[in-house]
């Protein structure tokens, strides 16, 4: 539907910052010829496989590997005692066992891996594998778990406590005049990429390893691998494959050591393909909540304190969990001013399955109770839910509960008069039901809702975040040509093309490569955090002008205001002063640049306060929906959306990442759950864990304000993450207002909705 | 077993097959045709839909001997080499690709749909991609890829 683009500059480069080219891996994409990792083949290549645990805690008891060893076409049976190097791995804690060894911490935990010579053969040579288990009671409860006289340790050597974030902001013992309280829950919601966890591990002629792999980092990846093979990372290459989504799933390892393992006792190469089933298990997912809010306003709404206690199941491993825990807690209270704060954010260990990176990370599930609370207020007060939200807005020069002040631009208020202001919706496609004709019409009531949230992009509490681009200007066949060598993940979202459009607008140069990324450059950070155009593109645009100010040298006298486009250099008054491939001769520059965004710094351990992070990032939207009172059913007729993103380096790869983002906070709030019963997960497919079809998707409008951030390059703000973070209570509170059902949980389900 | 079928106008065989094997599977991993994708592998997500004498199905619900003898169409197969069919270009020219993983079931699906309703309603759009998932773009672009390619007035305003 209609995309607007305000505030903008128009491009002036043609294919530069600011226009949308194509995707350089369109054509493939579009033909089947695109090579994603489930995709890659070698010349007597194994197929690997994985005997996981069916228990979430549990002792092994006894190991039998003969049967397996001893059907016809397997090659290799591995086990912890395998593992040459180090037998642990994990982001922030090292604490995850490559194959557990004697005990195991979750349903799907890996414990055998199988190489054979056909991915059948593998599989049959796991079943055959025999497995003696003590089965112990498993810790479910992340309430239970905080307690240590209420369930056991799942890490005997740590306490059940990961992570606690306490903030504390103005007086603790403010009183308000209108106080309105509420405890929600947030479940667990899968990334649900459809390019399964997948490579092809190929044992090389040095003793080391080449791996063709789908992730988010190559080198956390790489470094990882390493320390577990126990080899010099320079002996384990990784080169990215063909990334079929990923939304944060893919920042932990899954089959790369296993398939490494299996390639080097085998010596041949080894592919390893999850299927669905296996999947859900083989990535960790984004975090249940359980979340408690007081929030105290003023006869007239203004808000005077906000309490909030967050618990978050980490699940088995730590997985990035204290990061999450940290962004539920600094922007837990949402893009909101407000004098007082007491705020704890909680992450547990617990034997359900790991928790970890999600699109919105921490700042989703913190996002459906602070609006769930915005709305209750407004409520209470007889107020309109964008009146109450836009009495408390946060605007530049605001600071947040930990002290940091927003310096760039906070258009809150903006974005929620822009959503506000849109024509009502019309009538639906379909009805609640969808074609299952499930009502004509009777029982079928119109609600409208809003939400509104807060991310921060790329890295914060003082990590050391950087992205490294190799630049080269050569002259090609008599005119000038960049190839860009990045270690950067094209995970789907664009970055290829914003590479080359960042190129042509600071070298003035049409013909661009983007080299296949690899770890024979310097680490390119993670594709999560909505950091990469931020940080890749700032390390590219750093390293274009590094090779421009090496090429202007070279014209004499240099003057002022020279500008490189078309492939010459041109001055202040548009004069050809000279050729870009003149300039060059026979002779590439090449530049390496390492980029860093400003600095953060770590939250204070007992205030939660300090510059935690390094930039903002606000979206609105405005739901409406019909409910089928008895039935239950929802459908969601429209969305409206507001963002700003500082400058659209790409629109239409900019409104296609809302319209993404939009559609998974979306599913959350009506249909996408990992349902678990006593750690175990009861719907690991696509038929029983539902994600949302183009039937369920409405028309979206989208809006994207365009205002500067004065510390990043070209102005912009990361886009990926905040479309998911405002979609889920803005459809919830429709259905509320619709309904009158208080919906306390997400994913909403029918009989939350009839009451029964 | 030995499976032989037509492959996008070409007589192939595949020797050795598992009678487990699925028609996805054959196409995959013992014709080199990767093209179809193997998204969920139980008829959910129609990443995988190819042709099947004419009718568009999910290769990896079909076993590979019901394939013997028959006409298989895949994405790689709907328009001659070097060349796009009018749907893989419509995607291309709205920004319906993100990941593309889900494209190439899809695109044999809009090619099925406009086959049969050559210029189909949004309800009329949404109904017949009901079995094909995409996780990246929310659909609103395969919409538009759909509409451009059906020649229908495309309401996007960002290109």
């Amino acid at each position: 539907m209609s995309s607007t683009v305000h505030v903008g500059l128009a491009a002036t480069v043609t294919g530069g910052v600011g226009a949308s080219p194509g995707r350089p891996d369109g054509r493939l994409k579009v033909t089947g010829e695109f090579a994603f990792s489930s995709d890659l083949w070698a010349e007597d290549m194994l197929w690997g496989a994985t005997l996981r645990s069916p228990h979430p805690r549990a002792r092994i008891t006894s190991l039998d590997l003969g049967p397996a060893l001893r059907i016809p076409g397997v090659y290799a049976v591995l086990t912890h005692e395998d593992v040459p190097g180090r037998r642990l791995y994990g982001l922030e804690h090292v604490d995850q066992p490559v194959l557990a060894a004697g005990e195991v911490r979750y349903q799907g935990e890996p414990i055998v891996i199988v190489a054979a010579d056909h991915p059948e053969t593998a599989r049959r040579a796991v079943n055959a594998i025999g497995i003696g288990y003590d089965v112990l009671d498993p810790v479910t409860d992340p309430e239970a778990a905080l307690h240590e006289d209420r369930a056991p340790r799942v890490h005997a050597d740590r306490p059940n406590l990961l992570r606690h974030v306490p903030i504390r902001r103005g007086d603790p013992q403010a009183t308000a005049a209108v106080v309105v309280t509420g405890e929600y829950e947030v479940g667990m919601q899968d990334q649900a990429f459809l390019g399964p966890e997948s490579g092809l591990a190929v044992p090389a002629e040095d003793g080391g390893i080449d791996l063709y792999i789908a992730t988010q980092w190559l080198h956390v990846d790489q470094q990882q691998v390493a320390a577990c093979l126990g080899m010099a990372a320079d002996k384990v290459r990784l080169t990215l494959a063909g990334v079929g989504g990923a939304f944060g799933a893919r920042e932990d390892l899954s089959m790369q050591v296993h398939a490494c393992l299996l390639a080097l006792r085998t010596g041949r190469p080894v592919k390893m393909v999850y299927g669905r089933e296996e999947s859900f298990f083989g990535h960790v997912h984004r975090h249940p909540a359980r979340l408690r809010y007081e929030h105290g306003a003023d006869a007239d709404g203004r808000l005077v304190y906000v309490k909030a206690r967050i618990l978050l199941d980490g699940g088995a491993y730590a997985s990035s969990s204290g990061a999450v825990v940290a962004n539920a807690a600094t922007l837990g209270i949402g893009p909101y001013d407000v004098p007082n704060v007491v705020m704890d954010a909680y992450g547990l260990y617990t034997n359900n399955p790991p928790c970890g990176a999600m699109r919105g990370f921490g700042a989703v599930q913190a996002c459906f109770a602070y609006e769930s609370q915005m709305d209750k207020l407004a409520a209470a007060l007889g107020l309109d839910p964008v009146e109450v939200r836009v009495r408390n807005a946060l605007h530049t020069g605001d600071r947040m509960p930990t002290g940091q002040l927003v310096e760039g631009p906070a258009p809150v208020e903006e974005l929620l008069r822009l959503v506000q202001s849109k024509p009502p919706a019309g009538q639906a496609d379909f009805p609640p039901g969808g074609t299952a004709n499930t009502t004509r019409g009777e029982g079928v009531v119109r609600g409208v809702g809003y939400g509104i949230g807060i991310k921060n992009v790329c890295f914060s509490e003082g990590f050391d975040d950087y992205a490294t681009a190799r630049v080269r200007l050569e002259p090609v066949g008599g005119r000038p040509a960049v190839l860009v060598h990045t270690a950067a993940a094209e995970v789907g979202q664009g970055l290829v093309t914003v590479q080359a459009q960042i190129v042509r607008t600071e070298l003035g140069v049409d013909q661009v490569t983007i080299a296949p990324a690899d770890t024979a450059v310097g680490s390119a950070g993670s594709s999560s955090a909505s950091r990469q155009t931020y940080m890749t593109g700032g390390a590219v645009r750093a390293a274009c002008q590094a090779i421009r100010s090496r090429l202007l040298d070279r014209i004499g006298g240099r003057p002022d205001g020279l500008r490189l486009v078309d492939g010459q250099v041109l001055d202040e008054a548009g004069t050809v002063l000279a050729k870009i491939a003149e300039l060059l001769g026979d002779e590439a520059i090449e530049e390496t640049v390492q980029w860093r965004h400003r600095p953060t710094h770590p939250l204070d351990p007992e205030t939660g306060q300090g510059d935690a992070h390094v930039q903002y990032a606000f979206a609105a939207h405005r739901a409406t929906v019909d409910v089928d009172i008895e039935l239950g059913l929802v459908k969601v007729v429209e969305i409206v959306t507001a963002q700003d993103v500082g400058k659209a380096v790409n629109p239409a790869a900019v409104v296609g990442q809302i319209h993404g983002g939009t559609a998974q906070g979306l599913g959350l709030a009506l249909m996408e759950e990992i349902q678990l019963v006593d750690g175990k997960v009861r719907n690991p497919s696509f038929t029983d864990y539902l994600l949302p079809t183009i039937m369920d998707m409405p028309p979206m409008t989208v809006d994207v304000l365009e205002l500067a951030d004065p510390h990043s390059p070209y102005g912009l703000r990361g886009v990926g993450e905040p479309p998911t973070i405002s979609s889920t209570p803005a459809v919830v509170a429709a259905i509320r207002a619709a309904t009158g059902a208080a919906l306390t949980r997400v994913p909403v389900r029918p009989e939350h909705i009839v009451g029964v | 077993m030995r499976v032989t079928c037509t492959v996008n106008g070409t007589t192939r065989t595949a020797d050795d097959v598992w009678e487990g094997e699925s028609l996805l599977y054959v196409l995959r991993e013992r014709l080199g045709l990767p093209g179809s994708k193997n998204a969920c592998e139980q008829g959910e997500c129609g990443s995988c839909t190819v042709y099947l004498d004419g009718t568009a199905v999910c290769a990896c619900l079909v076993a590979a001997g019901q394939a013997a003898g028959r006409d298989v169409r895949t994405v790689e197969g709907l328009a001659p080499e070097g060349e796009l069919d009018p749907v893989q270009q419509a995607f291309l020219q709205t920004g319906a690709v993100q990941c593309g993983f889900c494209t190439p079931g899809l695109i044999v699906s809009v090619h099925d749909l406009l086959a049969r309703v050559p210029h189909p309603s949004d309800p009329e759009i949404r109904e017949a991609l009901a079995g094909n998932l995409c996780r990246c773009t929310g659909y609103e672009k395969i919409m538009d890829a759909v509409r451009l390619a059906a020649g229908s007035p495309t309401e996007a305003g960002t290109r």
